[in-house]
C-alpha cells in the first residue's frame, strides 16, 4: 500500500496555505517540489563538503568529486544505460536536446535532409530542431496525432524517408499525458537506419526508464521534474556515437592538453561538461532518483494512475468540462477546457482557493491548434497528491463555473 | 473571495459574455493586432480617425475575461474621444491596474473603466487588462505591428 501521508511528511513546502486554503499544488509537470532527502543532501554538501570538482589534490574537492562521479552512476543505473561514461551532465532536457542538435547532428544534415518529430512535442524538442532545419536549408517532418491525442503510428513508415537524419519525439506529452509507444517507434526508425532521441522529461517522474531496452540513440530529462533541483538534467548518448561527437562548448574541464595551436580534447563524458558544472545540483540530482527509487517507480506509477482515474471521472462528471487528451495510455497529467470560460480566469479563481495548477499553451502551441483552442488548465499529479485534493480540486472548478456564471 | 469579487465584477463579467463592438471595421483607418504570448490572447483593434478624433472603434479577438471585457469597455469609452485624450487615458489606465494612486477626479473620469482597480491584486493579470490598451498605442503608432505586452 503506497502511503502518501508518509510521503507528504517529506515534502515541507506542502504543509502550507495560501489565501487561508491548504495549499494543493499540482502544477507537477512544470515542476516538482522537493524532498526534505534531496534539501538536506544539497545543505550536507555546502555545510561541509563543498569544493570544485576534478581539480583539487585536497580532502574536499576529493570528497565533492566522488559525490559528483556516484551522482552520475546514480543516473546511470536510474534509466540503466551501459556505462556512467554516457552521462553528461546538462543544465536540462532543454540543453540536452540542443547539445544533441549542435554537436551530433549539425555535422551530419545536409541541405535536404529532415528531421522527423511529432506534433505534441514541447517546444524545445522542437525549436532546436526548427532552428537547426533552418541553418542547414533541411525540413522539418511532422508525425501527426489523433483526435484522443495518440500519435498516428499508421503514418511513421511514410515518413522515414532516406531523408530523415533524426527522429525525435517525447516518452509522455506534457499538456496530454499521452504516453507514447516508444519501443515501436524506435525499432521503426533504426529499420532504416534513423537514430532516436526521446525527451523524457515528463517520463522519466512516471515510469520505469530502460534505455538499453528502448534502444534509444539519446534520452534527456531534467532532474526538477522528478523531485529534484532546477539547473540541473542529463543527457545519455549510447557510448560509441559520443565518442564520435565533437565537442559543443569550449571550456575549462573538457580538455587533456591546451596550447595556442591545438587542443586535446578530454573523453567522454567530460568533453560535453565545460566549465565548473552545477555540481550540488547533481548531487541533489542523484538524492532525488535515490528517493524516488526508495518509493519504486512502479509503486508510484500505480499509485497515480489511481488518482488519474478518479481525477478523470470526476472531471467529466462536470458539465461543460471537457478532457484534453484521451489517449488510451496516460500518465498522470489531465488538461481540460470550461465551457465559456478562459483558463486564464479559471486559473486565477482556482488559485483563490489555494489550488496551484497551470494555464495556458503548456509551451506547446501546435497541440492546442491542432485542437483549435488557445490554452488549457492542466492538472498535473505526483506521488504526493491525495483523493482528498483531487475533490478540493472539483471543488474548485465548480466555485469557478459559479462566479463566471 | 471578495478579491475574487472585486476583480469578475458584474459589469467584466457582462461585457465578457456580451463583448460591445465585437466586429471588424469596414473600412477603417488604423488598425493593430495585440496578442499576449503568455496565455495567447489575441485581438485585433480596428478604429476610424477622422479630424483626430475616435469617430468608430472596434475589436474581435479571443482572450480571458479580464483581457476581453477590458477591450470591450475601452472601445465604449474612446468612441468620440480625441487622440490626445486617448493617450492621457491609456497612462491613467495603466495606473489603476498597476495600483499607482489616482485623485477622485482622475478616478470619475474613467467612469466604467474603475471596475478594473480590482486588477492590482492580481499582478500576473495586469498584463491581461492592458492589452487592448497597448494594441491601441501600437494602432495609432505604428498600425501594421503587433502588440505584445511581454
Amino acid at each position: 500500500m503506497f502511503d502518501v501521508q508518509a510521503v507528504r511528511a517529506d515534502f515541507p513546502i506542502l504543509q502550507q496555505e495560501v489565501y487561508g486554503k491548504p495549499l494543493i499544488y499540482v502544477d507537477n509537470a512544470a515542476s516538482t517540489q522537493k524532498p526534505r532527502q534531496v534539501i538536506d543532501t544539497i545543505s550536507q554538501l555546502y555545510l561541509h563538503d563543498y569544493a570544485n570538482v576534478h581539480r583539487g589534490v585536497h580532502q574536499l574537492s576529493q570528497r565533492t568529486t566522488k559525490s559528483y562521479e556516484q551522482a552520475r552512476e546514480t543516473v546511470q543505473k536510474f534509466i540503466h544505460a551501459q556505462s556512467s561514461r554516457e552521462i553528461v551532465f546538462v543544465r536540462g532536457a532543454t540543453e540536452a536536446i540542443n547539445l544533441v542538435a549542435n554537436s551530433f547532428l549539425e555535422p551530419r544534415l545536409n541541405p535536404g535532409d529532415a528531421i522527423l518529430i511529432s506534433e505534441m512535442e514541447h517546444h524545445s524538442n522542437l525549436i532546436p530542431w526548427q532552428l537547426l532545419a533552418n541553418r542547414r536549408g533541411a525540413q522539418l517532418k511532422i508525425l501527426p496525432m489523433t483526435t484522443s491525442g495518440e500519435l498516428d503510428l499508421t503514418q511513421l513508415s511514410q515518413l522515414l524517408t532516406p531523408q530523415v537524419k533524426l527522429l525525435a519525439v517525447t516518452q509522455m506529452s506534457n499538456s496530454l499525458g499521452t504516453i507514447n509507444a516508444v519501443e515501436t517507434i524506435i525499432s521503426a526508425a533504426h529499420a532504416q537506419g534513423v537514430p532516436v532521441l526521446i525527451d523524457g522529461a515528463q517520463s522519466i517522474t512516471h515510469l520505469p526508464v530502460d534505455v538499453q531496452k528502448l534502444d534509444c540513440d539519446f534520452f534527456v530529462f531534467s532532474g526538477h521534474k522528478i523531485y529534484g533541483p532546477s539547473g540541473i538534467g542529463a543527457l545519455y548518448a549510447k557510448a560509441a556515437i559520443l565518442t564520435e561527437m565533437p565537442p559543443w562548448q569550449g571550456g575549462g574541464d573538457m580538455i587533456l592538453n591546451v596550447s595556442f595551436e591545438k587542443t586535446e580534447f578530454n573523453e567522454i563524458p567530460y568533453r560535453f561538461e565545460a566549465g565548473t558544472p552545477n555540481i550540488a545540483g547533481a548531487i541533489g540530482l542523484a538524492a532525488a532518483l535515490d528517493y524516488v527509487t526508495q518509493l519504486g517507480i512502479p509503486e508510484i506509477a500505480a499509485y497515480e494512475r489511481e488518482l488519474l482515474d478518479l481525477a478523470t471521472e470526476q472531471f467529466t462528471a462536470i458539465e461543460g468540462l471537457q478532457v484534453i487528451g484521451t489517449a488510451a495510455n496516460k500518465g498522470s497529467i489531465l488538461s481540460f477546457t470550461l465551457n465559456g470560460i478562459h483558463p486564464h480566469d479559471v486559473g486565477t479563481i482556482m488559485d483563490m482557493e489555494g489550488v496551484a495548477v497551470r494555464t495556458g499553451h503548456h509551451c506547446t502551441q501546435p497541440v492546442m491548434d491542432f485542437y483549435q483552442i488557445p490554452a488549457t488548465t492542466r492538472v498535473s499529479l505526483a506521488c504526493y497528491n491525495t483523493p482528498a485534493e483531487i475533490e478540493g480540486i472539483v471543488q474548485a472548478i465548480l466555485k469557478t463555473k459559479e462566479l463566471m456564471g | 473571495m471578495s478579491e475574487l469579487r472585486e476583480l469578475y465584477q458584474e459589469v467584466i463579467l457582462d461585457h465578457n459574455k456580451h463583448p460591445r463592438n465585437f466586429k471588424k471595421l469596414d473600412p477603417y483607418s488604423h488598425h493593430a493586432k495585440g496578442h499576449n504570448p503568455l496565455c495567447g490572447d489575441k485581438l485585433e483593434l480596428f478604429l476610424n480617425i477622422v479630424d483626430d478624433v475616435i469617430q468608430d472603434i472596434s475589436f474581435v479577438g479571443s482572450g480571458c475575461a479580464i483581457s476581453t471585457s477590458s477591450a470591450s469597455l475601452m472601445t465604449q469609452f474612446l468612441k468620440g474621444k480625441t487622440l490626445a485624450e486617448a493617450y492621457i487615458f491609456f497612462e491613467q489606465f495603466h495606473d489603476l491596474v498597476t495600483g499607482l494612486p489616482l485623485s477622485d477626479a482622475t478616478l470619475t473620469g474613467l467612469g466604467k473603466l474603475a471596475v478594473f482597480a480590482g486588477v492590482q491584486e492580481f499582478p500576473a493579470r495586469v498584463k491581461c487588462a492592458s492589452l487592448s490598451w497597448h494594441t491601441l498605442i501600437n494602432a495609432l503608432e505604428v498600425p501594421t505591428e503587433t502588440a505584445q505586452t511581454e
